[in-house]
């Protein structure tokens, strides 16, 4: 349980609303509930249902809508290349296409190890510093722009030795 | 010469700390607001300053406040920080290097209608920028300038953080509400408008990042001042996000009626390889296609000029096209990026977009006939003016004018 797990944080969501609108805290409790495993899990969803008083259905079509609610299990990090316009126009999709070429994976897909997920994304406001990526994991999400190939090959490296 | 007045970390670079934002003037125009003015002078000093809604619509700031009824209670101020146009990538600059003079603006806009509670929605990308405002507010309410009876008066205001979680459309004013509501980011049918019917079914006034961080400068100078920047058009300074294939991409804070060659060529360093300036998109992916002649080059950039363009300045997020690429490559990316974020609940938006992605892709992948093309162009006029939200009508725009004035690049 959410509430059981997390108390203070769970306090400090449902207070930034006021007490009858405590729906408001959906998205919040829903990014908590992520922080552990990656995903939100069925007892999760129920869990964020009863606390705030509206169906499961609900919850699962906010989790549907957006596209950094995940139900289902990736990689440890989800490693998300811009590849919008901007960014396309300063070699991106050269960069994604290197960089899967690299971990031996297709676009969507997770390394063997099961330790990235590698996605293309829409803009990141970040279109200066293209080719650029979000890291996704438990920690939260973490940009990293003017990046290389090699570098983020690197970055992978470290990030497969931090595990062990 | 550089001053900036928005992005002022690149002159004082402490200035993301409270004591060096205090040192140099810091919450000086909102204790001045709260102490010594009336909410609606405060609204009447904003209106007369010009200033203009840097989200993308232009719409007069004070103008919005004034529509605040009296007769409903509460109110609320929501400052938008969902910034996902491509192109756009000011508001994150502001947030990060300069976040209390943000803060300070959601602050004065609160006060000046009467609000007791803002909030800051924030795109979910910007996840670690919600944690860093979050610690920004901690230390107004520490010093006193956010709380119970500020400044020993009986106003009170707190503002808290609020993450979005991936939507474009969530930038969109009725559907960031909803969002907010703790339901799917969908527009509501307007009227009526979040001024009378906004967070909660309470009056709520929403503005940009960047059109907030305007305001302290607005109260603590004075209006005239603040028109004396810009153009009679478009009053005061404006970031221009430039982005694609110049040299130096990055934010560049200008007056109002800098010219597209300016920004291009003394401040973004040129095409990259010296190549020829082809095409311009001036307000993201959500711009008509502006053709780079001369004309078009030497145009000021202010809103009523970039309309007679036929283009419009939106967010000023001005995307640059060269040579080397192909306008029909342009408009796959655009569309691709439309029909992903079409919220789905009109249907000449939801199915447009995805017959223009269907037909762009034959377009692409070898099927340049006239047929394809013109039917592609026919989907996107068919949408005009039938979307419930302005995105429909977004996606449109750069494939109509793509094709237009670019017909050699819809050719074999
Ligand atoms: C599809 C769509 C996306 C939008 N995205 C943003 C955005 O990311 N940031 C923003 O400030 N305004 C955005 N807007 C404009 C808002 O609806 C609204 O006009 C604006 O926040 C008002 O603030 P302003 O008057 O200060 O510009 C968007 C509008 C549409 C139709
Ligand atoms: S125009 Fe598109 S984004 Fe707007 S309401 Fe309709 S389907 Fe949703
Ligand atoms: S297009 Fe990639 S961050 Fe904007």
């Amino acid at each position: 349980m959410l509430a059981e797990k997390y108390p203070q944080e769970v306090k400090k969501i449902l207070a930034k609303y006021p007490p009858e609108q405590k729906r408001s805290a959906v998205m919040p409790l829903l990014y908590l509930a992520q922080r552990e495993s990656g995903y939100v899990t069925k007892e999760a969803l129920k869990d964020i249902a009863a606390m705030l008083e509206i169906t499961s259905t609900e919850v699962v079509s906010i989790i549907g809508f957006y596209t950094l609610f995940h139900d289902e299990k990736a990689g440890k990090y989800r490693m998300q290349v811009c590849t919008d316009l901007p960014c396309a126009l300063r070699g991106a999709d050269k960069f994604l296409e290197e960089l899967c070429g690299n971990l031996g994976v297709k676009v969507g897909g997770t390394t063997a190890d099961g330790m990235v997920t590698v996605e293309a994304v829409m803009c990141l406001a970040a279109c200066d510093k293209a080719p650029m990526f979000q890291l996704q994991s438990a920690d939260g999400i973490e940009y990293h722009e003017n990046m290389t190939v090699d570098r983020t090959m690197e970055l992978v490296e470290a990030l497969r030795k931090s595990k062990a | 010469m550089s001053q900036y007045f928005l992005l002022r970390h690149r002159d004082i670079p402490g200035i993301g700390k409270i004591d060096v934002y205090k040192k140099n003037g810091g919450f000086e125009a909102f204790k001045k607001a709260v102490t010594s003015m009336k909410p609606a002078e405060v609204t009447d000093a904003v209106k007369a300053s010009g200033l203009r809604g840097r989200g993308g619509a232009g719409f007069p700031a004070g103008v919005k406040w004034s529509f605040i009824p009296n007769n409903i209670w509460p109110h609320y101020v929501v400052a938008n920080a969902d910034e996902s146009e491509p192109g756009t990538f000011k508001d994150r600059e502001i947030m990060e290097s300069n976040p209390y003079q943000f803060l300070e603006g959601v602050a004065i806009a609160a006060y000046a209608v009467g609000a007791n509670a803002a909030y800051v929605y924030l795109r979910g990308e910007f996840w670690p920028v919600a944690h860093f405002l979050d610690e920004k507010i901690a230390e107004m309410e520490k010093a006193g300038f956010l709380g119970d009876k500020l400044f020993g008066t009986d106003y009170s205001l707190r503002i808290h953080t609020h993450l979005g979680a991936g939507a474009y459309i969530c930038g969109e004013e009725t559907a960031l509400l909803e969002s907010m509501e703790g339901k799917r980011g969908q527009p509501r049918i307007r009227p009526p408008f979040p001024a009378v019917y906004g967070l909660y079914g309470k009056p709520t006034v929403v503005n940009n990042v960047e059109t907030l961080t305007n305001v302290p400068l607005i109260i603590e100078k004075g209006a005239d001042w603040y028109k004396s920047l810009g153009t009679p058009d478009s009053a005061g300074v404006k970031i221009f996000s430039l982005s694609g294939r110049v040299k130096k991409p990055g934010n560049y804070e200008l007056p109002f009626g800098t010219t597209f060659r300016e920004l291009i060529y003394k401040y973004g360093g040129g095409i990259i390889d010296d190549r020829p300036v082809k095409a311009i998109m001036a307000a993201g992916a959500s711009s008509t296609m502006i053709v780079a002649d001369d004309k078009a080059l030497d145009t000021p950039m202010d809103y009523a000029s970039v309309r007679a363009l036929g283009a419009d300045l939106g967010s000023a997020s001005v995307i640059v096209i060269d040579d080397t690429v192909s306008i029909d490559w342009v408009i796959g990316k655009t569309i691709h990026f439309f029909e992903h974020e079409s919220c789905g609940k009109c249907t000449p938006c939801r199915e447009g977009c995805y017959w223009m992605l269907h037909l762009i892709e034959r377009i692409e992948h070898g099927e340049k006939t006239k047929e394809n093309v013109e039917l592609l162009h026919s989907v996107a006029k068919q949408m005009q003016n039938k979307c419930l939200c302005p995105l429909g009508e977004f996606s449109t725009m750069a494939v109509t004018t793509a094709i237009e004035r670019f017909p050699a690049d819809f050719k074999d």
